[in-house]
């Protein structure tokens, strides 16, 4: 990668761990270039990016690769720490962010691919597991505006893109979100009332066509 | 001044968990004194429960009556606690590399480990490649840290005994010293770095519970 001035993002549209650097990047006013990348058919530019596992999202900030998004996101916080600042200022509450952010990436993604991916007993294991992590997430988040209090922030930033999502798990898993995690299902309207969260979320039954294109591809019936 | 602090950290852990013993490296850099609790595993205390709800895992911090849980995040805590003795890099960009190299640089070992045939050849496969990049982060410095040890050393600190306990095991060798020079002049550093030298238990009782967990894994598969 040439020493090019500029922040550039290589993405895949509908990635919700791209659409967390995406919301920050836009949270925070930074002019970016981004790179649709076609996952059957990685860039050399991705590979070399992110040689180590060859995935989206990678931000490159005047050619020097960040991977993984979460440290994408915290990246982005640091540098342009002028406004919109994600991560709380106090070490107990800023461990209590990441741990919270670390969760929701160990298990909503993989939580909620099972939804799809599986049938019968074992769909009903992830399902009652998907509900299990909502209402958690909700004790969490309590009777604040967000999870970072009266401030969008770190963890708001790790969970939101998995919104969208939402129409995708209970078409496939048969429940409501709303029915099981009603603060939860608040939260998520309210940040779409966010510009950054608003352009960046893909709408719900595009999301629910790659599901479906994803089930076909794994001969899910 | 970390004296009078001390009363006010416990660490719950199991002496074998490579996890736990990032935190201890970690305090012991910082020169953080504090009280250690060994939990039996297959007997949780309740305090531990209370305290970790979610994982129900070692380590956990508690620091004047809060809990802190998962190493990586312990270890910015306690670098944002206690100001002095720094472990972080502030470079934002440095912070970055260090932050994917802690988690990214024990990927396919333990694969490697409890695999066979085609498996372990991918696995081991994915292990070199990440230990050619891992290297490049050594050149011109004799810690990750640089002249000192830091959170990435600490991070990757097990590989300094998990590496050759899984090669004494599997009878392979991995990290070679015409391999990946920098990689074994940094396990030997790390290893008889004041901080971690007395911190690990007898290494030949180390490399028993491997052997144990090994067997066992490979007992179920054949």
């Amino acid at each position: 990668m040439a020493s090019e001035k500029g922040v550039m993002l290589l993405d895949f549209w509908v990635s919700p761990f791209g659409q967390r650097a995406r919301i920050a990047l836009a949270e925070k006013g930074v002019q970016y270039e981004y790179k649709e990348e076609n996952l059957t058919e990685k860039s050399e530019l991705l590979l070399k990016a992110n040689p180590v596992h060859k995935k989206i999202p990678v931000l490159i900030h005047d050619g020097k690769p960040v991977c993984e998004s979460l440290i994408i996101v915290e990246y982005i916080d640091e540098v342009w720490s002028d406004k919109a600042t994600l991560m709380p200022s106090a070490p107990y509450q800023r461990a209590q962010a990441r741990f919270w952010a670390d969760f929701i990436d160990k298990k909503v993604y993989d939580c909620g691919s099972r939804l799809w991916k599986l049938k019968g007993e074992e769909q009903q294991t992830a399902k009652k597991e998907m509900i299990d992590i909502l209402q958690l997430l909700e004790a969490q988040l309590g009777d604040k505006k967000y999870f970072g209090g009266d401030s969008f922030g770190f963890v708001d930033v790790a969970f939101v893109p998995f919104t969208s999502w939402f129409y995708s798990y209970e078409t496939c898993a048969n429940f409501s979100v709303e029915g099981v995690a009603p603060k939860i299902a608040q939260w998520a309207k309210r940040c779409m009332e966010r510009e950054s969260v608003a352009k960046t979320l893909s709408d719900p039954k595009k999301v629910y066509e790659f599901v479906c294109f994803l089930k076909k591809k794994f001969g899910v019936e | 001044m970390e004296e009078a602090k001390g009363e006010e950290v416990t660490l719950f852990g199991f002496w074998s968990s490579p996890f736990v013993h990032r935190v201890i490296w970690a305090l012991n850099i910082k020169k953080i004194k504090y009280k250690y609790v060994e939990e039996d595993l297959s007997n949780k205390s309740a305090l531990l429960l209370e305290h970790n709800p979610v994982y129900k895992k070692v380590p956990v911090l508690v620091y004047n009556g809060i809990a802190i849980a998962e190493s990586l995040i312990i270890l910015e805590f306690i670098e944002e606690t206690w100001k002095e003795n720094s472990i972080m890099p502030q470079d934002p960009y440095e912070k970055a590399v260090a932050r994917f190299w802690a988690t990214a640089a024990g990927d396919g070992l333990w694969q490697f480990f409890i695999t066979e045939g085609k498996e372990r050849e991918e696995a081991l496969t994915s292990v070199i490649n990440n230990f050619e990049l891992l290297e490049k982060e050594l050149i011109g410095k004799n810690f990750f840290g640089g002249d000192r040890i830091g959170y990435l050393d600490i991070s990757v600190g097990w590989i300094s005994y998990g590496v050759p306990i899984f090669e004494e095991i599997t009878e392979f060798k991995i990290i070679t010293e015409q391999k990946f020079p920098l990689l074994h002049a940094w396990m030997e550093a790390f290893s008889n770095s004041e901080f971690v030298k007395d911190t690990l238990p007898l290494r030949e009782k180390l490399s028993e519970r491997y052997r144990k967990v090994w067997e066992a894994i490979m007992q179920k598969k054949n």
